[in-house]
């Protein structure tokens, strides 16, 4: 393994805004919940397209539909789609994930239901979806520097081998390739509880930090404190996590921080599906630490390969962004290999290092991005998780 | 080296994890604190599963749980060295 991270490539397709994409899908995107069943019959009609139905879009308003529609306009935006079809039942929702996905300069077209109905409907998207999949299909990898690589994480079903062990290795990882110019990413807002001092800490500057505070105070006042039945002690660590040995909330948030290493300090917040602007380097999504909603989040955002530390085993992958999963818990590897594409269970053995199993995690990452199918991908995990804010109208 | 039984993170802790599976009550268990690979041993007192704690020493109630080097909650009850450190024992100081 090359010690010299800067002069590592990949192969990737790089799209007409310059953003660089590891994954060439043509996706059906649904506004709203009712128009899932014509996308899903489009994708059927087409080969090589993919629906990504899910349950919202009806009746929401104020921040809840802006996120609404950051996260469609975002995943479509995504450079690892090549081109998108729009369905909506109305027009004008319609359009408008239409233009804002329009504004990266890939193919995109959007059809609505009302006065159509689902049939011809389905007819006038397939013709199209048609065209994309001949264009996609003729687009070209070529080799890019690592530097164009937007890498998120988020851990899930951790126990206390993920502190050990996975956590630190994406930290490693991080450490290594953000001095090389990638964008990365973490978030989990609940998950920082405990450890809140130490991610106040590892903001660039004290002014980030303290939004990064007065973020995460929000998050407890307004969520976990106006509507808490009970302790959580239940839901966050979840029962999963405690049957890995996780005991409290607190044990839990050190661990899940060692996915941003030694040295690594993020520059800036984002909000749910936001997309970074101020330039290279980590950032914080605030974001729910469930497993499908986090990374569709992340993937709205603009991230292109998501690295997932487990300890007892989730299985989640992604629709458009390949989901690299990484444990250092020897049962899990041994019980459920399928799903585990880096095992560091060596570095319980100290058999490992933290520094090897990076390295090991950073050649995952460019095979991955060169078109290796994750165990996720391969295995049909294809979660897509839209975050709700509150209650619609 | 061989392979450790129970890994720690920091000096300052008060608890350990258990990396091996089946770990059974009485097992002269190699420790290892990660941070420097410094080592020691301890007795387990009851059978622990894998990822399970371990109690460096004796602890009493209402003490303080150290881990990372930092507060990961109260103990709710007393805890001999080398007992099963979790739930039953050990709360949330925050929710």
């Amino acid at each position: 393994m090359a010690t010299s991270y800067s002069n590592m490539t990949f192969q990737g397709y790089r799209r007409e805004n310059g953003r660089v994409g590891v994954r060439n899908h043509v996706i059906i995107l649904p506004v709203d919940d009712i128009s899932n069943a014509a996308c899903e019959a489009v994708a059927n009609n087409i080969k090589g397209t993919l629906a990504l139905p899910h349950a919202y879009g009806r009746l929401q308003f104020g921040e809840d539909l802006d996120l609404h529609f950051r996260t469609m306009i975002g995943t479509g935006a995504n450079p690892n789609v090549a081109a998108v079809v729009v369905i909506g039942i109305e027009p004008g929702w319609t359009k408008k994930i239409v233009d804002g996905i329009a504004a990266t300069g890939k193919p995109v077209s959007g059809f609505s239901i009302e006065q159509n109905g689902d049939l011809k409907t389905i007819m006038d998207a397939s013709r199209v979806a048609k065209e994309y999949v001949h264009f996609a299909s003729e687009l070209q990898r070529e080799e890019c520097p690592i530097s164009d690589l937007w890498i998120s994480t988020k851990c899930g079903e951790s126990d206390t081998t993920t502190g050990l062990g996975s956590c630190p290795t994406v930290g490693n990882m991080y450490d290594k390739l953000l001095p090389e110019g990638i964008y990365g990413c973490f978030g989990e807002t609940s998950e920082i509880t405990g450890a809140e001092h130490i991610c106040k800490a590892r903001a660039i500057s004290d002014e980030v930090g303290d939004r990064w505070y007065a973020m995460w105070k929000a998050y407890q006042d307004d969520v976990i404190f106006a509507h808490q039945t009970d302790d959580l002690s239940d839901s966050q660590p979840t029962k999963g996590n405690i049957e890995g040995g996780l005991t409290t909330i607190e044990e839990k948030a050190l661990g899940n921080l060692e996915k941003i290493g030694r040295t690594s300090k993020y520059i800036d917040i984002l909000e749910p599906a936001e997309a970074p602007q101020s330039g290279k380097g980590l950032y914080f999504m605030d974001s729910s630490s469930a497993a499908a909603e986090c990374v569709t989040l992340m993937a709205a955002g603009g991230y292109v390969v998501h690295t997932f530390p487990t300890g007892q085993g989730n299985v989640v992958g992604n629709p458009i962004v390949p989901v690299i999963k990484i444990s250092a818990n020897p049962r899990t590897v041994r019980t459920m290999s399928e799903h585990v594409d880096v095992d560091v269970s060596g570095i319980l053995r100290r058999d490992m290092t933290i520094d090897e199993a990076g390295d090991a995690l950073i050649e995952m990452i460019i095979r991955t991005s060169n078109g290796r199918a994750t165990a996720a991908e391969a295995l049909g995990h294809r979660e897509f998780s839209m975050t709700k804010l509150y209650r619609s109208a | 080296m061989s392979t450790p039984h129970l890994l720690v993170h920091d000096h300052a802790d008060n608890v350990g994890v258990v990396v091996v599976e089946g770990l059974a009550a009485g097992t002269k268990m190699l420790c290892v604190i990660t941070h420097d690979n410094s080592s020691f041993e301890l007795v387990s007192k009851s059978d622990v599963p894998i990822g399970h704690k371990i109690a460096l020493k004796d602890i009493g109630s209402g003490d303080t749980a150290i881990k990372y080097g930092e507060d990961i909650g109260k103990f709710v009850a007393d805890v001999e060295k080398g007992a099963h450190v979790h739930t039953h024992n050990l709360k949330t100081k925050r929710w």
